[in-house]
């Protein structure tokens, strides 16, 4: 009998206490939306579309983000500016869709596409969850300053022409005769 | 047989290959980029290494290339050994060590053959920390980006352009890791094949302009196996499509079509499909009025025709199915022609000529491998580009002898070409005006049509005593006719080559009876290649009876004797004389034409068709060969436009195909080009878009989010969607190929039964007429052409870019082509104050063309190439141009690539 009470009413009995106690700890969760939560810089809310330090659009269209999208959620087409930079005629990522993998961002060979901490994406009306070019776009570089992926590229643009990238020698002249 | 151990494993190998061909056969993955199963090995790039051991007790080895290595009976060899793999991949950390950061702005990222490559071999992570070696760019024409920066120097373009498509516009400079590819200057790129470039560039230097215009990765591509409609060669392409419009065309392999391989027309040509002036409904013109017509009004209109005994008027570049679809509509009697009647005769006579035993036509393999040709009249550059390249191939034959005779094997083609030098098998070439291929002929001769059908009759004559005596020629035309005599008696696979392009029924008749008199020598059947214009010319040949010519189409309508007429995809004012046209048309009470652009012929119409394009709709065409192949839908048609064959018989194509191979005469192989969906796994379709689609849950919700079902396929083993079994190891339908760790084009090699070889379970097409009867000589008809004084004897020039009805509505085409032009000799052009690049009047009439004068021109004798702005068959055949004050084409002869432009001076 005594032992029948030890393994089934007192690990009840324990439990209870257990619980009890809890109503004594610090609480894990805030009084939301009249108090925001602290959210991490690294968390994977709303995507955003972000700038280059020098200002311009830092998506060339190359459409990794699109293909490794597991719910396919990401569609895009390249357009070539004068100047000969690429980047999307359009961007459209249907949030309806969107599972907040973090893919994209991690495809990403132009730290184009980012995921932020923002989370209040809830709309009445579904359509509503397509996000154009237009909405996505900031002004910022987002989480990563310093890349400008033009600098880098061997690709000639209006204002870096070839043998001007970073580690680049001057374009060779094909008639000289020097070793 | 030879047997050879790879990593330890034995397998049965073809000798007479090198060890790279025949690893790739066995479908090992070998890294390389120098060999291209097309041009052989040059041992260039290094990357194939392998270990090979002297026998089983050889611990050792030594590092070897692949490529460069035969493999014989007995040879050991490991590609996995840690040393190989060690050199792979220092090798191409050493081709990488220059190549920039691109790859995200670079058109061939997601199929490149260097990214592949960098992945198999293991490099990840540049080393060295010095500066990258950069080239400038250069302007390379409407077809083709040029981005040096990507070069590893694999030397391929140059050895495809060059060496095997004959190009001289293109070359390696400089030198060490300085070396460069491209012109002398910025210029556009001449080759009517630089298209290929594109394919046969392992990495991004050579990309396709048009295509990069309309961007889209490879895995975006929505394909299906297509079948060209340029030219009757009949080119397998893969079409792909995004977001509702045709995006670019690449070659699909066909082992015994096209291979490798499509010319520029077949590859830039397409983009009509996509235009604003497509014809999107239905409308009926009623007192100067348009009115929409439903479907069912359409349906009505033309049971009524029917019931009314309407003709139909076909198209040689309509598919079998709806020419056939008129027909029986308007039945067999009223069906008639839609080719110029000149050119028709022709077509009648190809079509008698391919039922006889006396001949076979060779496909493009076949003609690669003939040993000594003879071009009847024909300019195939400009007619059939592809066979014009493999005749570039066959000269090589001699080559290929000489190493054979030498112990050299022929895939070691530097060493073969060195050892050969300027020796080529023969090729001999009567035509009105200098060619393309001149440059490889042993026989160039430039004569008007009757001196070559002349001079080829004295062949024939030579070469057999059975054949129809000839008039003497001059001493000077006999000894042309005594050498070509010569080859074609002393090779062991000679071709005759001629066609219909030009409507001289002379030149084919006159083809046909040397080939006949080979065939009496040599008892075996003659290959005999006759091209024409169009995809499906033969195939609307063999629904027509003989006597339907268009000419008597036209006639009845002027005459009034049928009232009403249905014209199928066709521009009768490109097939007969404007006012012959405009009688008949201006005649007839109701004019039904079903066309995709507008054109004169629609403007004339009451009632106006659309008609869907070739990547809209699944149907069949019939090459020169008779070679009938099934070209599938790639993508649906947004707009109002229906299959031909479906406003005109019934929405199954299966069904038509079925029907006319029942019904129609010689038709009866059709419908074995049709899959069973049960010849699939599970029954599964196979389907259109890749495994790595992208985009499908966004790209149309802009409209709306909630997305529809993706539209079905019923009458089709393929699927609009990525649901299906992909064709991994399965080629009978293949669009675009991909294979594990092969997102290039190269990954074909996977699905060939041995490099070079038919496709696994692919279907090269259906020879469909079969050669029973036995023939005779055909008598000459010499029908000579008056030339009064100071008039010139007309030929008629066809150009590659601007000749072809649907392609010269295609924007890169359009950059291309040149207005109408008329070729003179040097010295008719002075005596008539003509001077290069004058506007001339042709005969008073208004027509005008830009003077070209060429120095190889024959003297009295003029060609003339026209395009829309001209009435062609209005003009005599002998002509008297003279200068004029008009300003003709706006377009000047810029663009025109020609070897023997005259210059005042030289």
């Amino acid at each position: 009998m005594f032992t029948l009470i030890k393994d089934t009413l007192l690990s009840q009995v324990v439990t209870l206490w257990g619980v009890f106690m809890k109503l004594f700890d610090k609480k894990d969760t805030v009084e939301y939306p009249d108090e925001q939560p602290y959210m991490f810089p690294r968390w994977r809310g709303r995507i955003i579309l972000s700038r280059d330090p020098d200002g311009e659009e830092r998506c060339v269209a190359c459409n990794l983000c699109a293909v490794a999208c597991p719910v396919d959620c990401i569609a895009l087409q390249k357009g070539e500016m004068e100047d000969g930079r690429w980047y999307p005629e359009f961007f459209r990522i249907n949030f309806s869709r969107c599972i907040m993998c973090g893919f994209c961002e991690e495809a990403c060979p132009t730290n184009a596409i980012q995921l932020t901490p923002d989370f209040e994406m809830a709309e009445y009306v579904r359509q509503d969850m397509v996000w154009e070019k237009e909405d996505l776009l900031i002004d910022g570089t987002g989480k990563y300053h310093d890349y400008n992926f033009y600098r880098v590229a061997g690709m000639e643009i209006a204002g870096k022409g070839k043998g001007e990238a970073q580690n680049e020698a001057k374009p060779v002249d094909v008639r000289s005769l020097m070793p | 047989m030879a047997k050879v151990v790879i990593d330890g494993k034995e397998y049965e190998v073809n000798p007479d290959n090198n060890l790279l061909q025949e690893c790739l056969s066995q479908g090992l993955d070998l890294p390389y980029f120098c060999w291209h199963p097309c041009m052989g090995s040059v041992g260039a790039c290094r990357q194939c290494a392998v270990k090979q051991y002297r026998d089983e007790d050889d611990k050792e080895g030594m590092l070897v290339m692949a490529c460069m290595t035969p493999a014989s009976d007995g040879t050991r060899i490991s590609i996995e050994d840690e040393q190989a793999k060690d050199m792979r991949e220092r090798v191409i950390e050493s081709l990488m060590i220059s190549h920039p950061h691109d790859c995200p702005v670079c058109e061939e990222g997601g199929e490149c053959h260097l990214q592949d490559m960098t992945l198999m071999s293991g490099h990840n992570y540049r080393r060295y920390d010095k500066q990258k070696r950069t080239h400038h760019n250069q302007y390379l024409g409407p077809f083709i980006n040029h981005e040096m920066n990507r070069c590893i120097a694999c030397y391929r373009c140059v050895r495809f352009y060059d060496d095997y498509a004959g190009g001289t516009d293109l070359a390696a400079q400089a030198s060490h890791h300085h070396v460069y590819f491209g012109r002398h200057e910025d210029g556009v790129l001449e080759s009517e094949f630089s298209g290929n470039l594109v394919e046969v560039c392992p990495t991004g230097v050579f990309t396709d302009k048009a295509f990069s215009e309309n961007y889209t990765r490879k895995w975006d591509l929505q394909t299906a196996p297509s079948v060209c409609a340029g030219c009757s060669v009949g080119c397998n392409t893969t079409p792909g499509e995004r977001y509702g419009t045709l995006r670019r065309i690449t070659n699909r392999y066909n082992s015994e079509v096209n291979g490798y391989f499509i010319c520029d027309r077949g590859r830039f040509g397409f983009d009509y499909v996509n235009s604003d002036s497509r014809l999107r409904r239905a409308v009926a013109q009623v007192n100067d009025e348009a009115a929409e017509m439903s479907d069912e009004q359409v349906a009505d209109l033309l049971a009524e025709l029917k019931s009314e005994g309407a003709i139909g008027i076909g198209s040689p570049r309509s598919s079998n199915e709806a020419n056939y679809a008129l027909r029986s509509l308007v039945g067999e009697e009223n069906f008639y022609s839609g080719m110029a009647d000149d050119e028709r005769a022709v077509s009648r006579l190809i079509l008698e000529l391919s039922r006889d035993k006396a001949f076979h036509s060779p496909s493009i393999r076949e003609i690669e491998k003939a040993d000594a040709v003879l071009v009847i009249g024909e300019d195939v550059t400009n007619t059939a580009a592809r066979v014009a390249l493999a005749l570039r191939q066959s000269v090589r034959n001699k080559a290929s002898q000489l190493a054979t005779d030498n112990n050299i094997p022929v895939w070691q083609d530097a060493a073969v070409r060195e050892l050969a030098q300027h020796e080529r098998s023969p090729l001999s070439i009567l035509s009105a005006y200098a060619t393309r291929l001149d440059d490889v002929a042993s026989e160039v001769i430039v004569e008007s049509y009757e001196n070559q059908a002349a001079i080829a009759n004295a062949v024939a004559a030579r070469l057999s005593s059975n054949a129809p005596a000839t008039a003497p020629l001059s001493p000077e035309l006999q000894a042309h006719v005594d050498v070509i005599s010569e080859h074609l008696a002393g090779a062991r696979r000679p071709l005759i080559v001629s066609g219909s392009s030009n409507g001289q029924i002379e030149l084919v008749k006159a083809a046909a009876n040397v080939a006949r008199a080979l065939q009496d020598k040599n008892e075996v059947a003659i290959g005999l290649c006759l091209v024409q214009r169009e995809a499906n010319s033969f195939g609307l040949e063999m629904l027509l009876r003989a006597e339907n010519g268009l000419g008597a189409a036209l006639d009845k309508l002027s005459k009034g004797e049928v009232k009403k007429a249905i014209v199928l995809e066709n521009d009768l004012y490109r097939r007969a004389s404007h006012a012959a046209v405009d009688a008949a048309l201006d005649n007839a009470e109701s004019l039904v034409v079903l066309d995709l652009l507008p054109t004169r012929t629609t403007a004339k119409a009451t009632h106006v068709v659309p008609t869907t394009a070739f990547s809209e709709h699944e149907a069949t065409y019939v090459n020169y060969e008779g070679r009938a192949q099934l070209s599938y839908q790639v993508h649906q048609c947004k707009f109002g436009a229906q299959p031909a064959w479906q406003w005109l018989h019934s929405s199954d194509v299966n069904a038509i195909v079925q029907e006319c191979s029942e019904e129609a005469k010689g038709f009866d192989k059709l419908s074995t080009l049709l899959p069973g969906i049960d010849q699939f796994v599970a029954g599964m379709k196979v389907p259109r878009q890749t495994h790595r689609y992208s985009g499908r849950t966004a790209e149309i919700a802009n409209l709306n989010v909630h997305e529809p079902k993706q539209p079905q396929d019923n009458n089709s083993v393929l699927s609009f969607s990525m649901e299906g079994i992909p064709a991994l190891k399965d080629a009978s339908v293949l669009g675009a190929s991909w294979s594990p760790s092969w997102n290039s084009n190269q990954s074909i090699s996977k699905f060939q039964d041995e490099i070079n070889g038919e496709l696994k379970q692919g279907d090269t097409g259906r020879l469909l007429v079969e050669r029973t009867e036995s023939g005779a000589y055909l008598m000459p008809e010499t029908d000579t052409v008056q030339v009064a004084e100071g008039q010139l004897l007309l030929a008629r020039s066809l150009q590659i870019f601007g000749s072809d009805e649907l392609s010269a509505h295609a924007t890169a085409i359009q950059q291309r082509a040149t207005g109408p032009y008329l070729s003179l000799s040097p010295e008719d052009a002075s005596r008539l104050g003509i001077s290069q690049g004058d506007a001339v009047s042709l005969n008073g009439n208004g027509a005008i063309a830009t003077a070209c004068i060429r120095s190889r021109m024959k003297t009295g004798t003029a060609s003339l190439y026209v395009d829309d702005s001209i009435d062609y068959y209005a003009l005599p055949a002998a002509i008297g141009p003279s200068k004029s004050e008009q300003q003709g084409s706006d377009r000047s002869l810029d663009g025109l690539i020609i070897s023997d432009r005259y210059e005042e001076g030289y």
